[in-house]
């Protein structure tokens, strides 16, 4: 164990953590919304809406999140119109790419945990919502939603974890971020064992804080006591 | 475009199929390997070996917690350096490799038996302890208690979970394309670069996987079927 080694790769690794903390809070803050987008046009009874939405989540769930970040990147470059477009300056940059796919992805699982918690929601409840003469928006912001969001909360947290793990595969295209950082002191120094140490502690870390936090949630959220 | 599919001279047909054929090769290789790992790891998590359960407690902990592409960068850049060490404390000095297959199984099966353990782990702990011990009241050994009522009650409430962790499986190996071996991910990385068409066979990348996908869910469906026979559940 090479111990000098260890403690001056750590400050690099750590300078890489910001990346990888912009990577995972981009990815879930814009998969939340197309999450919950997707789940209510997925409830809704609008035939062709609701099987978009399916084949939407059927494809970014059945393949490997690698594919899609290979297809945005590399596939989309492709075609000229995509190159003359006004996205070009954003689908260019790695960054862009690799927070367009984790949303999408997780988007795309975060839509089938919100529906479930949605559709578990006791149908009593928004009854009695409305008996209390609620308008069904009402109910649904003050009734529904809440509720629904107590019941996926564990769930969701197992997906932070999913997408804190996932967010190391933005370094296939090039994004210096945790995963590539050590990746890149590996190839130099070929201290594969110290370095993989820290870097799976850091991540290690990461996902405790990211589960204590849904924990501490969960207490909040527990209606009695 | 469909020229580049055909399995001609001028086309990655012949390749994308023998890319799938890998692809399922080391994933069955690996869902088999992490079924093995995770039957001894639940076994070790349910005993009263206080040392067993701390080290099964650790290893899921861990593989489950850090990156799959950090596992098999191990594997890659260290499994060699492992072997070596591990060899030498027999007595063996010489040089030894391991190649890409072997490092996409080992890799992909320990981060595929970290989930497969906490599956097996609660599966066991669903079998009524009334079916183990009317089996022990007729005189059955242990083995045979285990082979005939454990194990196939177990499976019928592993299955479900099993599925899904078939499926990260699967997925998981698209990764391995890193170390080069010539599966899905990497043949269409090579077509894509050789044809300038890398939206065509990232395209394809993705449609076989939604096949493979697709296929297993069917299968998996079916097997439940089968280990759910006999209990009115369908």
């Amino acid at each position: 164990m090479n111990w000098t080694l260890m403690w001056d790769s750590l400050p690099r690794l750590l300078a890489a953590l910001p990346l990888t903390l912009t990577l995972v809070f981009a990815a879930l803050a814009c998969g939340g919304v197309i999450a919950f987008v997707t789940a209510l046009l997925r409830l809704s009874d609008y035939r062709p809406l609701v099987w978009t939405i399916k084949t939407y989540v059927f494809a970014f769930r059945g393949t490997p999140l690698l594919v899609q970040i290979f297809l945005l990147y590399y596939g989309l470059g492709q075609f000229d119109a995509v190159r003359t477009s006004v996205l070009w300056p954003f689908l260019r940059e790695p960054l862009w790419c690799a927070i367009l796919a984790l949303s999408l992805n997780t988007g795309a699982y975060t839509c089938e945990i919100l529906r479930g918690a949605l559709q578990s929601v006791p149908a009593g409840q928004v009854e009695a919502a409305r008996a209390c003469g609620m308008s069904r928006t009402l109910a649904f912001r003050r009734i529904v939603l809440p509720i629904a969001f107590r019941q996926m909360l564990p769930t969701y947290g197992n997906e932070i974890i999913l997408m804190v793990k996932a967010s190391s595969l933005a370094s296939t295209i090039t994004m210096m971020e945790l995963t590539g950082v050590a990746r890149k002191i590996i190839a130099q120094s070929f201290a594969v064992f110290e370095i993989f140490i820290l870097a799976g502690v850091i991540y290690l870390a990461l996902n405790f804080v990211a589960s204590q936090a849904i924990r501490l949630g969960e207490k909040r959220l527990q209606p009695c006591g | 475009m469909l020229d580049l599919l055909s399995f001609g001279p001028n086309g990655w047909g012949a390749q994308l199929l023998s890319g799938t054929l890998m692809t399922l090769l080391v994933a069955v290789s690996a869902f088999g390997f992490g079924v093995l790992i995770g039957s001894f790891a639940a076994a070790a998590k349910l005993g009263d070996r206080l040392l067993l359960r701390g080290l099964a407690e650790t290893y899921t902990t861990v593989v489950r917690g850090i990156p799959e592409l950090l596992v098999i960068y191990l594997l890659f850049f260290g499994g060699s350096g492992m072997v070596m060490a591990l060899a030498r404390v027999f007595g063996y000095d010489g040089y030894l490799e391991l190649n890409a297959f072997t490092i996409g199984v080992v890799a992909v099966g320990l981060i595929s038996g970290a989930y497969s353990t906490e599956v097996i782990r609660a599966a066991v702990r669903a079998v009524p302890k009334g079916q183990l011990e009317a089996a022990r009241a007729c005189g059955m050994p242990k083995m045979l208690i285990l082979r005939r009522i454990l194990v196939p009650l177990t499976l019928r409430h592993a299955l479900p979970g099993l599925g899904n962790v078939w499926q990260l499986t699967l997925k998981d190996t698209a990764l391995i394309s890193v170390t080069a071996l010539a599966e899905i991910m990497r043949i269409a990385h090579l077509a894509a670069g050789a044809s300038r068409q890398p939206f065509v066979f990232y395209t394809t990348a993705a449609l076989l996987y939604l096949l493979l996908t697709s296929a297993s869910t069917i299968l998996f469906e079916q097997a439940e079927r089968y280990a759910n026979r006999g209990t009115g559940r369908r």
